[in-house]
């Protein structure tokens, strides 16, 4: 009797102590899951407060100012946001094809064995700091580019009429282009890594119908894969488009941080994160200070947006794939 | 026969241009470390670990920088770990289906890709301001939030691949669901956390945007952590960009210690992570 009455006691004790080791746990590890969400939002107020001074001032027209002048205080982001979007334009335009060749070659051409150490090969490309990519691109790479490149694109395209403006001037190695290019390489790891993963969620029942009925490979990625990954492959564009709107380091070093438009790409720019990288730590005033948190705003708002299409798109491919 | 011919050639073409992709992207790999090895081995000496970096025309070293660097990846990983795989416990353990661990979540993978030179303008505006100086804990709080949303994705991936059957078993042993977490499915997910800790600080370790408005830079040796600190990445900025050779050649000396100590934690991390698939 006393046996049956200390059993569920003892039980008891044991599940309440349970219970408020799991309610501290649960609520423990909530707090931090919380955190996740205050750090976006410390940021978003953080940077509007910051931008604020500068908003008032300028008001909306700071988007659309070709004007960076320190010394009259007047700001306007639109150089910036011009060499952003151009530079991030130029990156996609290389590093989407060559990141899907990548892809292609890995998921469908490559022997198994050499599978694994070559899409690691590939990543470490991404786990180069952007540092390094930025010295390089300085010391090695612009040289390069304004010896045998940009003499050759100025005596071809160049000469275009119509399009020829793109590539006008001197060729100074420093600029747009190489900057752009730089980005490539950089963000190329990210897109192939992504396309490479939703290409291997293709069912293979598929791939063998089409092989079977006489399909080469090419025609099998072009009406199997694509078709079957399309939202995934745009995710994954998406994504790479995020990382070299944001990109800082590399652009700063070999972008030549001109606040000024210029048609031809072969011309010196800037971007937001290389105007914030150069400026941020000499820039006298509160006006010029929170200029540059405004035109770190826009970038935020920017990546912010290009990274949610990314990853929605994503979500969605990971639901058609699961049902 | 000519359409097939045309298919063939069609095929021939794009797949051998598949393969000059995929070697292209290798030959950058492949110069760039060849270029950083060739200009910085000749900087990779014993003044390079036991000097301080110097002022322009004289010969030094980089160690306050090195130090700095190493003290604040130190800091950001002590501070980002514990909060990361918290959230991420949440994540994986205790949100299954639910609104906010959808938010949390899609939130975590935005700042996984945000651009940490914005980091950088937080901390600035939160931290440096606040104080009224630059700091190395400025620097260690904006490297730690990029350590966060790494270890909270990798935390979530790894206890999902935990299966639930380990999880039932304690359960029906009668132990309480956070002894379950942390005896079991911890214990059964520690090598994916801690492939995914390594990646987050090879993340960091090459950082320069988030630092150069919060540690900033400092000439001397310097072991306050409420002063600017001297760190790698600013130091190889700072150096690179200017025109004194000597500078130029510790640049590229620290570009290539902060590349090789990088490569080396991505490939452990992977070994790491790929020997325990093959366990499994």
């Amino acid at each position: 009797m006393a046996a049956d009455v200390a059993l569920p006691r003892a039980a008891a004790t044991r599940g309440r102590s349970g219970a408020i080791g799991d309610f501290l746990f649960r609520h423990l590890t909530f707090l931090f899951a919380l955190l996740v969400l205050l750090i976006l939002g410390g940021v978003i107020v953080a940077l509007v407060e910051g931008a604020l001074p500068a908003l008032r001032t300028f008001g909306v027209p700071f988007l659309f100012a070709d004007v960076w002048n320190p010394v009259t205080e007047k700001f306007g982001a639109l150089a910036p946001i011009y060499g952003t979007l151009v530079t991030s334009a130029i990156a996609m335009l290389v590093g989407i094809p060559v990141a899907f060749g990548v892809a292609v070659f890995i998921t469908e051409i490559c022997p198994k064995w050499l599978k694994r150490p070559l899409a690691t090969m590939i990543e470490l490309l991404a786990a180069i700091p952007s540092i390094i990519y930025g010295i390089w691109g300085l010391f090695v790479f612009a040289p390069f580019v304004q010896r045998y490149i940009e003499p050759a694109i100025i005596n071809s395209l160049g000469q275009v009429p119509g399009i020829g403006r793109l590539f006008a001037g001197p060729p100074l190695g420093i600029g747009v282009l190489t900057a752009g290019f730089i980005l490539a390489i950089m963000v190329l790891p990210f897109i192939s890594s992504i396309m490479r993963d939703v290409f291997e969620t293709v069912p293979a029942i598929l791939k063998e119908s089409a092989y079977a009925v006489g399909a080469t490979r090419t025609e099998v990625v072009r009406h199997i894969v694509l078709p079957y990954t399309r939202t995934g492959v745009v995710g994954g564009i998406m994504l790479g488009l995020g990382r070299a709107l944001g990109e800082t380091m590399a652009v700063t070093f070999v972008i030549g941080n001109a606040h000024r438009i210029s048609a031809s790409i072969l011309q010196p720019g800037t971007t937001i994160s290389a105007s914030l990288a150069n400026e941020f730590t000499e820039a006298v005033g509160d006006l010029y200070l929170s200029s540059l948190i405004a035109l770190g705003f826009i970038l935020f708002v920017i990546t912010f947006i290009v990274l949610a299409i990314a990853k929605l798109m994503l979500l969605r491919l990971q639901k058609q794939a699961g049902g | 026969m000519d359409l097939y011919a045309r298919r063939r050639i069609a095929n021939g073409v794009v797949m051998s241009l598949s393969v000059a992709a995929t070697g292209f992207g290798l030959l950058w790999l492949v110069l760039v470390l060849w270029t950083l090895i060739e200009n910085g081995i000749a900087a990779i000496t014993p003044a390079l670990f036991s000097q301080m970096t110097p002022p322009p025309g004289s010969s030094g070293g980089l160690l306050n920088a090195i130090f700095g660097s190493v003290m604040m990846t130190l800091i950001a990983t002590l501070v980002g770990t514990p909060t990361g795989i918290l959230a991420g416990t949440y994540l994986a353990e205790y949100s299954r289906g639910s609104r906010f661990g959808e938010t949390v979540r899609f939130i975590n993978d935005i700042l996984l890709s945000a651009p940490s030179i914005i980091v950088g303008l937080f901390i600035y505006e939160v931290i440096v301001v606040r104080m009224g100086h630059f700091s190395a804990w400025a620097g260690a709080m904006a490297l730690a939030i990029i350590v966060i949303p790494v270890v909270v994705r990798t935390t979530e991936d790894m206890l999902n691949l935990v299966p639930n059957a380990l999880r039932e078993a304690a359960a029906a042993l009668g132990s309480p669901k956070w002894k379950v977490i942390v005896m079991v499915s911890y214990r059964a997910a520690i090598q994916g956390m801690v492939t995914g800790v390594m990646l987050a600080v090879a993340r960091i370790a090459g950082e320069t945007a988030p630092l150069l408005f919060t540690a900033l830079n400092n000439q001397f040796w310097s072991t306050n952590l409420n002063a600017p600190m001297a760190n790698l990445p600013v130091v190889i900025f700072q150096f690179a960009m200017s025109p004194y050779a000597d500078w130029q050649v510790l640049a590229w000396g620290g570009a290539l210690l902060i590349t090789v100590t990088v490569l080396c934690l991505n490939i452990g991390a992977r070994a790491l992570a790929s020997w325990g698939t093959f366990k499994q």
